[in-house]
């Protein structure tokens, strides 16, 4: 219901009021409308959504693409469509409400800019936006297709999992749909319930054929995108909703790659490697400083940024080095990509491990509204396992 | 051929007699002949195809779409709420109709302050149901209260007609200690058991099938129960509307779909969403019974869905109604509709084509309703509506026990684990928790 977009339009004051019905009679409800009885207000600020569970903490500015402009995540992203729109005549975009804007507004402008026929909206069907996507991408030509959320692949999850990601195997690479880029907005955003907040990167871990990447921030979010477009192979690219706002960097204006299935190393560390991508990042950076500041404990944190297929090598030495592993997301734990990163490290580090391998994950629930807060896997129950594995 | 055909319908008849067990002899699988094809003849100069019987043809020519174009819309009232054609009138008594305005009334006040509270931080998120009123409480009216109910989101009106209280519309928008869902859902995701009505899910166009089955299911229990399904005409793109609209014609399902067409599917207007005339032309595409009717005519949204209803109980096969209204209000509190469609455009409903506006000037031709009336029960309605708002508002929100109850059935070991390190968690960590805000 696009719930999730709310933030964006808080504060934009709408211009059209609705007074009511018929005759605009009613509408002398205005300010006026829910003044409370005394007392009745008491809670009204734990009412409120809860603070934010993180802080963003910005990439420092790049230097190596040129000029930047700030930017927060939608906008970055726009930033990387218009490029390849620019770039690649053969470049479409579609969805749901892609036209006007997209409900979290990543394709303002666009349509103006290229043409209706490069920037249009879809019938309201996921399963025909990725299986069209494919098709544009088999006849050559290069596909970016929007699910509204990540929660609503799923009508689609056929068209991905049995036909983008087995074109080229099953034709003897007669045939491939490499063009295609998919994106949707994913991962919580304190009020989004069920249904607005689902993480499913696993499902399509479990995929081969298709390229799963999570950006955590702006900077990323235009350089990874923009491998995802020139990839061939079709990829998912999920983006962390709760940043389309919150996060904002130095953007190059300029196009520019960020490789795929290449695992950053944020912050080099001696004692605990953290694994996260998305969101979690920004938390796990804010465990780090506690760690240390708390427990004195060095922590190496790193962004997996593409989960499918992942870079093992990245993840593997830190570990050697630190014999310690954390990994946090927010879906479910059982059947999560923790488990799939664990297991491997597990086989390739054995005897490096001073502890087991920790995961901090969403419980294996679905997401709730007003459990939220005690959902996540914050910080505090991050820096728990650290203290964890620390006295092992 | 010929008789192989004979012997099909005699094995049906066979299992229909198996089954005219006592529970199944009133609402028996009836294979209505006319459903069923005609029996090869060789002879015959006519298409003998299994999939379609019709003549054929010696000239080229494609079927126009706009040869189902144009379907009419059924109404009883113009838009002054006076009776068209007297033999439409529904006769409802005075206390129904005003019944009816009260219901939409209310639910528009409720509306009104709900939407405030979102923008004032008090809940996380609404929806109204600004102008299509007059779907909702016609089609409500027109069904037996155990009739289940399968609703997309933007039906509050049905569920408030059957009863549902305002503590119960607040307990589920504010998420509090009362709502019956437990505090899991976003606002406007209401259900009731009591009430025939399955709980909202916000994944479009799943509950299309569902009601297929459901009504399926009704159909052997031979109860003189019927399914209404409502759905946007956005959600109706989805692959599920087909699956459901399909197995509900070939399963011969008791079932009445109901299709607000409001004209936009958050920003997507219908021209961008469909090309044929709207949804009620779909229905002779699967063999099903289909009405296109005025959704801000309240008792043509009643005769339509009571008609549908009578005869989808009585034939055992699916009705479609497409209600034409307008979405007055934006798609939700994320959305601003300026900058997809006009003020203008939206002021024309709101001011000149409004559902409540139609009741209104059709009890007051009758002498039913006053300016004074309509002052007092104003006043009535919102303070009955603020008052149900403040004790939600009040109210403690839902033990954080319950983010685990209702996953299974029973409680998994695995989850009773993840229970218990949650509750260790947060007592080492009391002060970074809500606590005090739930329940104990
Ligand atoms: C499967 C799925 N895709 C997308 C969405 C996001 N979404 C929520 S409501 C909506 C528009 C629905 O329009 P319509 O069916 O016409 O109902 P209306 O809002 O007009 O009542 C969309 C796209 C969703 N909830 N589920
Ligand atoms: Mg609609």
């Amino acid at each position: 219901m696009a719930a999730a977009a709310r933030f964006f339009i808080r504060g934009a004051n709408s211009r059209l009021s609705i007074s009511g019905f018929g005759t605009g009679a009613q509408s002398c409800f205005g300010a006026a409308l829910l003044r409370l009885s005394p007392g009745c207000s008491s809670r009204t600020k734990t009412q409120r959504r809860h603070a934010s569970h993180f802080t963003y903490q910005p990439d420092p500015v790049p230097t190596q693409y040129g000029p930047t402009q700030k930017m927060n995540l939608f906008q970055s992203v726009t930033s990387a469509l218009d490029n390849t729109l620019a770039s690649d005549p053969t470049a479409v975009i579609f969805g749901e409400d892609v036209a006007f804007g997209g409900v979290f507004r990543c394709t303002v402008g666009l349509r103006d800019k290229y043409g209706k026929d490069r920037v249009f909206n879809t019938p309201l069907c996921e399963q025909g936006i990725v299986g069209f996507g494919i098709g544009v991408a088999v006849a050559g030509a290069t596909a970016i297709a929007e699910i509204q959320f990540a929660d609503y692949i799923y009508p689609a999850f056929d068209q991905i999992v049995n036909e983008a990601a087995k074109y080229r195997y099953r034709s003897g690479n007669l045939f491939d749909c490499g063009n295609l880029t998919i994106r949707a907005p994913w991962g919580c955003v304190g009020h989004g319930s069920l249904y607005h907040s689902q993480s499913p990167e696993a499902f399509f871990a479990h995929c081969p054929g298709i390229k799963v990447v999570i950006p955590r921030g702006p900077v990323q979010a235009k350089g990874l995108l923009l491998s995802c477009i020139s990839d061939k192979n079709p990829c998912i690219f999920f983006e962390p909703k709760i940043l389309y706002r919150a996060a904002v960097e130095q953007v190059p204006v300029e196009p520019y790659t960020i490789p795929l299935s290449q695992a950053e190393v944020l912050q080099e560390g001696s004692d605990v490697t953290l694994v996260a991508w998305g969101t979690q990042i920004h938390v796990m950076r804010e465990v780090a400083n506690m760690a240390q500041e708390k427990l004195g404990v060095s922590c190496e944190v790193i962004d997996l940024q593409t989960i499918l297929p992942w870079d093992t090598e990245t993840v593997c030495k830190s570990v050697v080095k630190t014999g310690r592993l954390l990994i946090s997301h927010e879906a479910p734990i059982t059947g999560g990509f923790a488990a799939e990163i664990s297991s491997t490290v597990q086989e390739e580090c054995f005897l490096n491990l001073e502890a087991p391998i920790s995961r901090v994950c969403g419980y294996d629930t679905p997401f709730p509204h007003i459990f939220e807060p005690f959902y996540i896997p914050d910080k505090w129950k991050c820096l728990e396992a650290i203290k964890r594995m620390i006295n092992y | 051929m010929n008789k192989m055909y004979g012997l099909c319908f005699h094995a049906v008849r066979q299992t229909a007699g198996l089954k005219s067990s006592r529970l199944l002899q009133r609402r028996a699988f009836r294979v209505s002949t006319l459903h069923r094809q005609q029996p090869f003849d060789s002879t015959l100069e006519k298409p003998q195809f299994p999939g379609a019987s019709a003549e054929f043809v010696d000239q080229l020519e494609f079927i126009e779409p706009n040869v189902i174009s144009g379907i009419p819309v059924y109404r009883v009232m113009d838009r002054q709420g006076n009776i068209i054609n007297p033999s439409q009138d529904p006769q409802l008594s005075k206390e129904t109709v005003l019944n009816f305005y009260q219901k939409m009334t209310m639910l528009n006040t409720m509306d009104r302050i709900l939407y405030e509270s979102q923008r004032q931080g008090r809940i996380s998120f609404y929806m109204t149901n600004y102008g299509e009123e007059g779907t909702h409480i016609g089609s409500a009216a027109a069904l037996n209260p155990n009739d289940l109910v399968f609703g997309q989101y933007r039906e509050a009106g049905v569920l408030m007609y059957r009863g549902f209280s305002l503590d119960h519309f607040m307990a589920q928008c504010y998420a509090n200690a009362d709502d019956l869902g437990k505090g899991r859902q976003m606002p406007v995701h209401y259900g009731s058991k009591d009430l025939n009505f399955v709980t909202i899910s916000s994944p479009l166009a799943t509950q299309i099938p569902q009601a297929a089955g459901a009504a399926y299911a009704v159909k052997r229990e031979n109860s003189n129960r019927a399914v209404i399904c409502y759905f946007g005409e956005g959600a109706a793109s989805e692959g599920d509307a087909h699956a459901g609209f399909n197995f509900s014609a070939t399963l011969e399902c008791p079932l009445i779909f109901f299709c607000r067409n409001n004209g936009y599917a958050i920003s997507t207007p219908t021209n961008e969403q469909y090309r044929g005339d709207g949804i009620a032309a779909r229905g002779p595409g699967y063999g099903m019974l289909s009405i296109r009717v005025d959704g801000n005519d309240v008792f043509a949204v009643y005769n339509a869905t009571k008609e549908a209803r009578r005869r989808a109980v009585a034939e055992n096969q699916p009705f479609l109604i497409e209600a034409m209204t307008y979405r007055i209000g934006h798609h939700s509190t994320s959305d601003d509709s300026s900058a997809y469609r006009s003020v203008d455009e939206v002021n024309y409903w709101d001011k000149q084509d409004h559902p409540i506006s139609r009741l209104r000037h059709y009890m007051t031709a009758r002498g039913w309703w006053s300016e004074d009336d309509e002052r007092s029960w104003r006043k009535q309605s919102r303070k009955t509506v603020m008052e149900a708002f403040e004790r939600a508002e009040r109210r403690l929100k839902p033990n954080p026990e319950l983010l685990f109850t209702d996953v299974y059935q029973e409680m998994t070991p695995q989850l009773n684990k993840q229970r218990e390190s949650l509750w260790r968690h947060v007592q080492q960590y009391k002060e970074h928790y809500p606590l005090d805000l739930y329940d104990k």
